[in-house]
């Protein structure tokens, strides 16, 4: 599988080297060129000796979303740091690429929720947050 | 009407103010705390503090009985997803979106969205307008009705001058509206003759410009 993941932050790194080390290809577009640091291997190898693929680009633009290898992805997922920027370029890479598998991390669970029901595939952190310290309160008591 | 303006930059406040000295009921969302209270001393309450892409702050603003929302931030994304949100999940009829990054226009449409407002790519139509390239302009594209009107400056020589109106071969789907000549324009009948220099505006079904434009300006 053809994985691309846009935003190389905690959760977007960690992802793509367990998605590697997995076997997929795997292609990170992050803005920020430093973030590429987060995907240096832990036996020294890096990203790219792995078979890892790494552009620099913002997510709106359709050429870096293109140089990072849309067109041919199988699974996109978005894990910038911003909800509005996962909820924008997770529709456009669904609508105008037809990518099949789309997930998208939402923060605000509200509209993790609305999104979802839209056909959109949110995953909230926030949400689990919530259920998590609801299910230790309850377990407690 | 109730109006919700998202966003209290200059565009954001200007229109407020103006759709309120109108007499229109105008809530205005302002994600900054500074700017939320620099504004509020002029428009008190009228301006609401809070993130408008987060949904309790369109409810709480009354998007459900909202007749129009304005996305005018300084944040293409934020005004598509406002805009995506009061259309699809409050069903407000009205939305106008401002993009700021003309490049960004293709993800309003792929959204839906519309009408979209850009500074950008009205001054660069204004451009066009003041310096045509090879004499065709843009005036007005209907998207949904596919439609638009054009101008078009007669040439020396072109098919089309020096004939009367209804001699000139035109597609079918496509209509002269108007002629402008020597700073003023009318309606033309059948029997008005073009002549070079005029500018004539046409309605046509999208898509028939490579096919209008070598009648009136070959070049």
């Amino acid at each position: 599988m053809f994985v691309l993941i846009v935003g190389a932050g905690r959760v977007g790194a960690a992802v793509a080297k367990r998605a590697l080390a997995r076997g997929h290809e795997v292609s990170v577009l992050d803005e920020d060129p430093l973030s590429h640091e987060r995907l240096v291997e832990v036996e020294g190898q890096t990203w790219e000796d792995a078979g890892g693929l790494f552009t620099v680009g913002t997510a709106l633009e359709v050429d870096a979303l293109i140089e990072a290898g849309v067109q041919r992805a199988d699974v996109f997922i978005a894990s910038t740091d911003g909800d509005n920027t996962n909820l924008t370029v997770s529709q456009i890479v669904q609508r105008r690429f037809g990518v099949e598998k789309v997930l998208c991390r939402v923060m605000d669970p509200a509209r993790a929720a609305w999104y979802a029901e839209q056909g959109l595939h949110t995953i909230s952190p926030t949400q689990h947050a919530i259920e998590m310290f609801d299910q230790a309160l309850s377990t407690e008591a | 009407m109730y109006v919700i303006v998202v966003g209290s930059g200059k565009v954001g406040l200007n229109l407020s103010r103006e759709l309120i000295d109108k007499g229109h009921e105008v809530t205005l969302l302002e994600s900054d705390r500074r700017r939320y209270l620099i504004v509020e001393e002029e428009l008190e309450h009228a301006v609401q503090y809070g993130d408008a892409t987060e949904l309790w702050v369109l409810e709480r603003a009354g998007i459900q009985r909202a007749d129009l929302v304005v996305a005018v931030t300084g944040d293409d994304e934020d005004n598509m997803l406002v805009c995506q949100v009061a259309k699809e999940k409050y069903l407000c009829e009205r939305v106008i979106a401002r993009v700021n990054n003309p490049r960004n226009l293709q993800h309003f449409k792929l959204l839906g969205i519309q009408p979209v407002v850009s500074a950008t790519d009205l001054i660069l139509r204004l451009i066009e307008h003041e310096v045509p390239r090879y004499g065709l302009v843009h005036l007005l594209a209907l998207e949904e009705e596919r439609l638009e009107i054009i101008e078009l400056e007669v040439q020396e020589g072109a098919p089309a001058a020096a004939k009367r109106v209804g001699e000139v071969e035109l597609p079918q789907g496509s209509l002269i509206i108007s002629v402008l000549r020597d700073g003023r324009g009318f309606v033309p009948t059948a029997d008005t003759v073009v002549e070079a220099g005029d500018q004539v505006l046409l309605v046509l079904d999208s898509g028939l410009e490579e096919m209008i434009t070598p009648v009136f300006a070959p070049d």
